[in-house]
């Protein structure tokens, strides 16, 4: 099989969240990134795990610069085969779906992943734009798959438990958790992970439609009210009188 | 020019969900201008509904029966967004609504902002709408460059008020192109308000020792008519199932009421439960860090303050 994974960088999960040059950037100052768990965890190695099974190759490709390179090797020492990095800024989901869609289109991808959205601007788009450019099934947010080598039938997660489907020929999916199960890279592979491929291609697309214009932090809250453990009618109290929850 | 909304009729029916997506797009109508139409895909028992919370018709496709397939409902939404001249479509933040807003951004060339919590504004040459990120750490205004827009709506985003009376029904005139995906089966739970829609939670961590203590929290989400959750170590061990874990990594809820016991707050948890507009914390420890979050805290054993807490509720119901 053909497996094609997304991967996408963001802040590791306790980055602190805050923001420069007018709160119109993201500050990046003493943060962690790491490869976006949905991608790395669940994406990824239930690519390997079909590899494993039928044999083929997984190919990992991230749209961004030359910085990323050290979650695409990570990629390569979990076991993807050979990357592709797509030589931009990654500028919004739309510019990179345009990118990772030029690179597959006529490569014949059995199927190409995603995690079910990443951490930082949590849009859950990139998967279904790349399905659209490539007139190929969108099957999302899977949190069980198996495949014969030629069709799959897909758990997908829904609103208070799961719908199953099928679906046959290349097909994008995104990745939620139970897919598959994270796997920490041991140091063959990480040595291993060196001398594996990682081609540098050109941005086909760089139009970008949506920017970010300034971003605001959440108001503080006021404090918490301790209650008296003895006196939860207080409680009841407040929560329909004052916050007027219930 | 028109704004086209999605209505889901899961089963036949509207939810609450289905009338948040008609009010918001009634809303970005205004301020966009133009009129708001909504299409409703698949069985339907009363479309017309919908012109109680803002739409001006509704278009009906009703002889579509091949369940969620998202290939499918871009090409239909994409084919009567042109025969409307609607520049803007709105779908909710639901699994259907985000497996499709991709798609049809990339069919009618239009930039996509998910889980919108404003009404888009033209300004600038552009759209501009607000979006939470970093899983509700903070919030990013975000510019959409031209004039067409696909934006998904968040949950409880924006209160639903009723605006006009139900409107006129057209039955859709579109190809529908064969199905993509076949739907087997759909399992879901029934009788119990799915989390990413409820607006009452309770929830619980490791502080309940094991899974055979669960019934004090059962019977307080019972009390109150609140959906259960419960933290990521819980889920991982097998207490409870996976689609109950509320976090960063899994699902995110913007409840009106949050009641976490005996969970000690990790950043990753916060993530997924800060949106919640109230949330009271019973920990035992003083030092647990989701007291910092919370709007109401109980510093004591949950096993004797959850049972007080719903004989309270009981209480109050009564009186």
């Amino acid at each position: 099989m053909k497996l094609l994974v997304c991967i996408t960088k963001t802040p590791e999960t306790t980055a602190k969240i805050a923001f420069t040059d007018g709160d119109s950037k993201f500050d990046e100052s003493g943060v962690q990134f790491i490869m976006n768990p949905y991608d790395e965890w669940y994406a990824l190695v239930r690519a390997l795990e079909l590899k494993e099974q039928h044999g083929g190759t997984v190919t990992a490709i991230n749209v961004g610069p030359a910085a990323n390179d050290v979650i695409i090797r990570k990629a390569l020492a979990i076991g993807a085969d050979d990357a592709v990095r797509i030589d931009t800024e990654a500028l919004s989901s739309s510019q990179v779906a345009a990118n990772i869609a030029a690179h597959a289109k006529d490569k014949g991808y059995d199927v190409i992943f995603t995690g079910k959205e990443s951490i930082d601007y949590n849009g859950s788009e990139v998967g279904g734009m790349v399905a659209e450019h490539l007139g190929l099934p969108y099957v999302s947010y899977a949190s069980h798959m198996d495949h014969d080598g030629s069709k799959a039938t897909v758990s997908r997660d829904i609103e208070g438990g799961v719908e199953v489907v099928d679906v046959a020929g290349s097909f994008v999916l995104s990745a939620s958790k139970g897919l598959a199960e994270q796997r920490i890279p041991n140091m063959r592979g990480i040595m291993m992970a060196k001398r594996k491929p990682l081609n540098v291609e050109a941005a086909a697309v760089s139009d970008s439609k949506v920017s970010v214009v300034s971003y605001t932090l959440p108001a503080a809250k006021g404090g918490v009210k301790m209650i008296d453990p003895e006196n939860m009618d207080e409680l009841v109290r407040l929560l329909h009188e004052e916050a007027k929850v219930i | 020019m028109s704004v086209l909304v999605l209505a889901e009729s899961p089963k036949g029916k509207f939810k609450k969900a289905a009338y948040e997506a008609v009010h918001y797009g009634h809303k970005a109508a205004q301020s966009l201008g133009g009129e708001c139409v909504a299409l409703v895909i698949g069985a339907c028992d009363d479309p017309g509904a919908l012109g109680t919370y803002g739409a001006s018709k509704v278009i009906h496709v009703a002889d579509y029966a091949g369940g969620i397939d998202a290939l499918v409902y871009a090409s239909i939404i994409g084919q009567v967004a042109g025969q409307v001249g609607a520049k803007a479509v709105v779908v909710n933040h639901s699994s259907t609504g985000k497996s499709i807003a991709g798609r049809v951004g990339v069919k009618m060339d239009a930039g996509v902002v998910s889980q919108v919590n404003s009404v888009p504004v033209a300004e600038d040459g552009g759209i501009t709408v607000t979006k939470p990120v970093f899983s509700g750490k903070a919030f990013a205004k975000c510019k959409i460059a031209g004039d067409k827009c696909v934006l998904s709506l968040m949950g409880n985003a924006l209160p639903i008020e009723e605006v006009g009376s139900p409107c006129a029904v057209e039955a859709g005139s579109v190809d529908i192109p064969a199905n993509s995906v076949t739907v087997k089966e759909t399992k879901t739970v029934d009788g119990e308000v799915p989390l990413p829609e409820a607006e009452l939670v309770v929830s619980a961590g490791r502080g309940m020792k094991g899974p055979e203590n669960w019934g004090i929290i059962d019977e307080l989400a019972k009390t109150i008519g609140a959906t259960t959750a419960c933290s990521r170590p819980v889920a991982d061990t097998g207490w409870r199932p996976h689609h109950e874990h509320v976090g960063q990594t899994g699902v995110a809820i913007r409840p009106n009421l949050y009641i976490a016991a005996g969970i000690s707050g990790a950043i990753q948890h916060l993530a997924g439960v800060n949106s919640s507009k109230c949330i009271v914390v019973i920990n035992k420890d003083p030092e647990a860090p989701f007291f910092k979050a919370a709007d109401y805290g109980v510093c004591a054993d949950l096993f004797d303050v959850v049972p007080r807490l719903t004989e309270a509720f009981k209480k109050m119901k009564d009186a």
